[in-house]
């Protein structure tokens, strides 16, 4: 188990720093190879008035004018050892695990995305505990009471759910709740400067309900087709025919089989989220990873767009990892060697 | 029974749901201003250079909001115009606009300084005597000194790139690549600012400028203690000398002002401005839409953008009399327009340029940008809001707002292009409005034998790397330009230099001037600069406005409005001339 864990591990980190190389070379590498200057990349993070001089001294200083090795690997020194920065009448140390420096507002990028991480993972994880529980009860509901009005509507609900993208069901319903009803919090406030975790939860109800109705229709969706198989197969029938109760063969040996792929998807999902529920964190203006993303993308931010990046393929390296762990748990049918 | 778990499991949830929505319900304003109604009653246009509810008293929390983060709050790093609407609560430039409404509030009162700046060596030398008792918010008062370190520092543009180039421009001997972190004795701005006593400002000029007063109010003559200057993170938290001071600031987020304890209101005579609340907070980032609904609700005060409501939100609050009601049409000293490329044949003719501004269907450019509440027609360059334009119609666009075929056949026969031409007109593709005046043109000029293809460019690079970069422009023969212009402030120098001047056209990219080059245009400017007189200099500003009209050098399209709306709970509310939207250092909170 722990040469597997450490194995894991390895290859985890291996494959972020793969994630920063592509990254960097998206960003850094293929303008170039489009013909872009050195000069014709800073020119983006200068003011309106900006001569040739002057963007020329701002390339030097963001290190354009270096080698692309040279740039890569003062990133990757920095995320390991840390840098040094001038920011104009002094320098600083910027410590490990160091991501840079916005090119626009020159302010440090990793106590930005940290500060933005318990946003997100308020909203994932509030979120992922409404979807897990409406929609895996939603799909048991569903496939065992298959082919009746309750099952044909619960899935005509969870169609909608998945067809209906988060701009607008978010709009639609800060539009109802928030701003005609006034039961829910409008957007544009921080759950985090609340200290009363029944406010917290008061902030972020509107935007659990919108993401986790996207997510409880698929896995619905995924729980009633794999109730519906799980429950044709030999071993529910033998658990039926020792006398087990119904309730026992549905959830201790239907659902827990049915279980396992939901288990992936739902390691998938929680880690995508952790790296940033974009359009949910836009729609509702909460300040986490999601929104932090948008920001950096639109100003050409390199420094945080490789933050993001980083930060999200993190979440979804070690959530695959966690889910494989629990595959075990789950299933006992999967043992680690 | 052997639903009972699953059951008792989506009830709880359910419940839990249920139960954190009802313990809500409305929850209390965390901003403070407690939403209180007004005594005044709403109208439209109330505001719109009026003051609406007026008000003395102080107290409660000013929520503002914005779709994205300016620049900087950092005083000597900052370009927008908004931005130097709110700077006036924190810092004192030695010059502000007045906080007024109307026409006053375009005029340029002394703030730091005791009175307006002494020209002398034929207005290449200003001096400014600053005001004695005037104190940073750590209690030490400010002096000359601090006002050069503050105009010194600001001329790094590699450190602090954003701010306007002027003074970098205008004074004498500034090296090119000028660091006051290299330069901390300001040895090498000898020449350009002295300061004589402890009292004293004298700034020295490479030519005659004869508004310098407007220079004066930038931002960056707020004076900075070269102490606590920490360079690119100065932003974070400017030493405040106005009526508000940083509690907090996140360069992402926002940020809060709270009183400045150190700030006398004696000192502060001529300004008007009367710093109501108790407390400012700004929030960064928030959705376009979530603003305007939460303007409506009551929920938030003011978007700080101060353009106006979204298109979509826009039309709902003009459908409505009551939200209507709370509106504000506001014209502010922005040009939306097209520029004609000179470099790109066949608009290197004043003929074929003439062309298009006859056969352009000007209704159809209005429309694009929301119609009669989106602007009012233009006629020449210069809004009326510019102190001293004059309004004129050379080429009949009022009369034949849906264009003239007839004197645009004319004009083609006289370009040497009886049947028409093709050319390339450029947008910025993530700005439906102008994609939408790039196809108006191309409708309108269809009719007499212009073919446009429109071509969309990506805002973030759209003057640095496409339509504002000479050769790549000509290259890719991108003849019209669509454009839009703010005036660094209300006068013709504000306006018009950085657009129609051909000096200021730069290889590298950048520009706001995007393809005028008329000679003409340029000695009049100059003539503009040496004269002192302020009457004789607007008429100058006239006629340079009336020269690129004559030579066609653009479309004018439409004179920018604003739709602002108003909450209840405002009060002391009004727009200006000075600052085209409403004006944030006097604007207050309605009282309960």
């Amino acid at each position: 188990m722990f040469a597997y864990l450490v194995r894991r591990v390895i290859g985890a980190v291996l494959l972020l720093f793969i994630v920063t190389a592509v990254t960097f070379a998206i960003f850094f590498l293929v303008p170039r190879l489009g013909g872009a200057t050195a000069d014709d990349l800073a020119g983006r993070y200068v003011g309106k008035s900006a001569g040739q001089e002057q963007i020329h001294n701002t390339a030097v200083r963001l290190g354009f004018t270096d080698p692309l090795y040279v740039q890569y690997g003062r990133f990757v020194k920095g995320l390991v050892v840390g840098q040094e920065y001038n920011y104009g009448t002094g320098t600083e140390h910027c410590p490990a695990p160091c991501f840079g420096y916005s090119f626009l507002t020159q302010q440090p990028v990793w106590p930005d995305l940290v500060s933005r991480i318990p946003v997100t993972a308020s909203l994932a994880g509030g979120a992922a505990f409404i979807w897990l529980i409406t929609g895996v009860g939603t799909g048991i509901i569903s496939a065992l009471r298959r082919g009746s009005v309750l099952d044909r509507s619960l899935m005509s609900v969870a169609l909608a759910g998945v067809s209906l993208p988060i701009f607008f069901t978010g709009l639609l319903s800060l539009s109802i709740f928030s701003y005609s009803l006034g039961w829910t919090q409008q957007g544009g406030v921080n759950p985090l400067d609340e200290t009363n975790p029944l406010w917290w939860a008061y902030d972020l109800i509107l935007p659990w309900v919108t993401l986790a109705f996207l997510y409880a229709a698929a896995y619905a969706r995924l729980t009633r087709a794999g109730m519906l198989e799980t429950m044709n197969e030999d071993f529910v029938r033998t658990a039926r025919a020792k006398g087990l109760t119904e309730r026992t063969v549905v959830l201790r040996h239907g659902l827990r089989s049915a279980l396992t792929p939901i288990l992936t998807i739902f390691g998938l999902d929680l880690g995508l989220l952790m790296g940033g529920a974009i359009l949910t964190e836009t729609t509702f203006s909460l300040p986490g990873i999601g929104q932090y993303a948008v920001i950096a993308l639109r100003a050409n931010d390199l420094p945080k767009v490789l933050g993001v990046t980083l930060v999200a393929a993190f979440f979804i390296v070690l959530a695959n990892l966690v889910v494989d762990l629990l595959y075990a748990v789950v299933d006992p049918r999967v043992r680690i060697s | 029974m052997r639903w009972n778990r699953i059951t008792t499991v989506t009830a709880v949830s359910a419940a839990v749901a249920l139960s954190l929505v009802a313990c809500g319900g409305p929850k209390a304003s965390s901003g403070g201003s407690g939403g209180g109604s007004s005594a005044a009653t709403p109208e439209f246009d109330a505001a719109n250079n009026k003051i609406f509810n007026p008000s003395d008293k102080k107290g409660g929390t000013l929520r503002m909001a914005i779709t994205e983060k300016w620049d900087s709050t950092d005083p000597g790093d900052t370009y927008y115009g908004l931005s130097w609407n709110l700077v006036r609560n924190y810092v004192r430039p030695l010059m502000t606009f007045k906080s007024a409404p109307g026409k006053e509030g375009a005029k340029v009162v002394p703030d730091l300084a005791e009175a307006p700046g002494v020209p002398t060596d034929d207005a290449k030398t200003w001096t400014y005597k600053i005001r004695k008792g005037v104190k940073f918010e750590d209690g030490t008062e400010v002096k000359a000194k601090d006002v050069m370190y503050g105009v010194a520092r600001s001329l790094d543009k590699t450190t602090l790139p954003n701010g306007p180039t002027y003074f970098n421009d205008f004074l004498v001997d500034v090296p090119k690549d000028y660091s006051v972190a290299k330069d901390p004795q300001m040895k090498q701005l000898s020449k350009a600012i002295t300061t004589p006593d402890d009292y004293t400002i004298v700034f020295h000029l490479n030519k005659t400028f004869a508004g310098f007063d407007y220079f004066a109010q930038l931002p960056s003559t707020a004076p900075v203690p070269q102490a606590k200057d920490t360079g690119t993170k100065y932003q974070l938290h400017p030493i405040a000398t106005g009526p508000y001071k940083f509690e907090s600031n996140d360069a992402n987020k926002g940020f809060t002002l709270i009183r400045n304890d150190q700030y006398d209101a004696s000192t502060d005579p001529d300004t008007g401005r009367k710093a109501l609340p108790d407390k400012i907070n700004v929030a960064y980032n928030v959705n376009g839409a979530d603003i305007d609904n939460r303007l409506i609700a009551g929920d938030l005060d003011v978007d700080i953008a101060g353009t106006g409501v979204q298109a979509e939100t826009q039309a709902k609050v003009l459908a409505d009399p009551k939200l209507k009601a709370h509106t504000d049409s506001v014209l502010s000293t922005r040009l939306n327009f097209t520029v004609f490329n000179s470099e790109v044949k066949p608009f290197d003719n004043v003929d074929c340029r003439k062309a298009v501004l006859y056969a352009a269907d000007h209704e159809g450019y209005q429309r694009a940008y929301g119609g009669p509440f989106g602007g009012d027609i233009a006629t020449n360059l210069m809004p009326p809001s510019v102190a001293g334009a004059e309004k004129f119609d050379d080429y009949g666009f009022e009369a034949d707002k849906n264009g003239n075929p007839t004197k645009a056949k004319e004009a083609l026969t006289a370009c040497g292009m009886p049947n028409g031409f093709s050319t390339n007109i450029a947008y910025r593709s993530d700005r439906p409005k102008e994609k939408a005046v790039a196809e108006s043109l191309q409708q309108s000029l269809a009719k007499v034998g212009i073919k446009l293809t429109p071509k969309g460019f990506p805002t973030g690079d759209y003057t640095k790397l496409y339509a504002g970069k000479p050769d790549y422009a000509k290259a890719n023969g991108l003849g019209m330009i669509v454009y839009s212009w703010g005036a660094d402030w209300p006068d013709g120098f504000g306006f018009l230099s950085q657009i129609v001047d051909s000096r200021v056209i730069r290889a590298a990219g950048g520009n706001t001037n995007l393809g005028i080059r008329i000679p003409e245009v340029d000695t009049l400017i100059d003539k503009a600069l040496a004269t002192t007189d302020d009457a004789e200099r607007n008429k100058i500003w006239v006629d340079v406005d009336k020269k690129v009209m004559e030579q066609a050098g653009v479309l004018p399209g439409i004179w920018a409005k604003g739709l602002l709306y108003r909450p209840d709970t405002l009060a002391n509310v009004f727009s200006n001339d000075g600052q085209n939207m409403y004006d944030y250092a006097s604007i207050g909170l309605a009282q309960k």
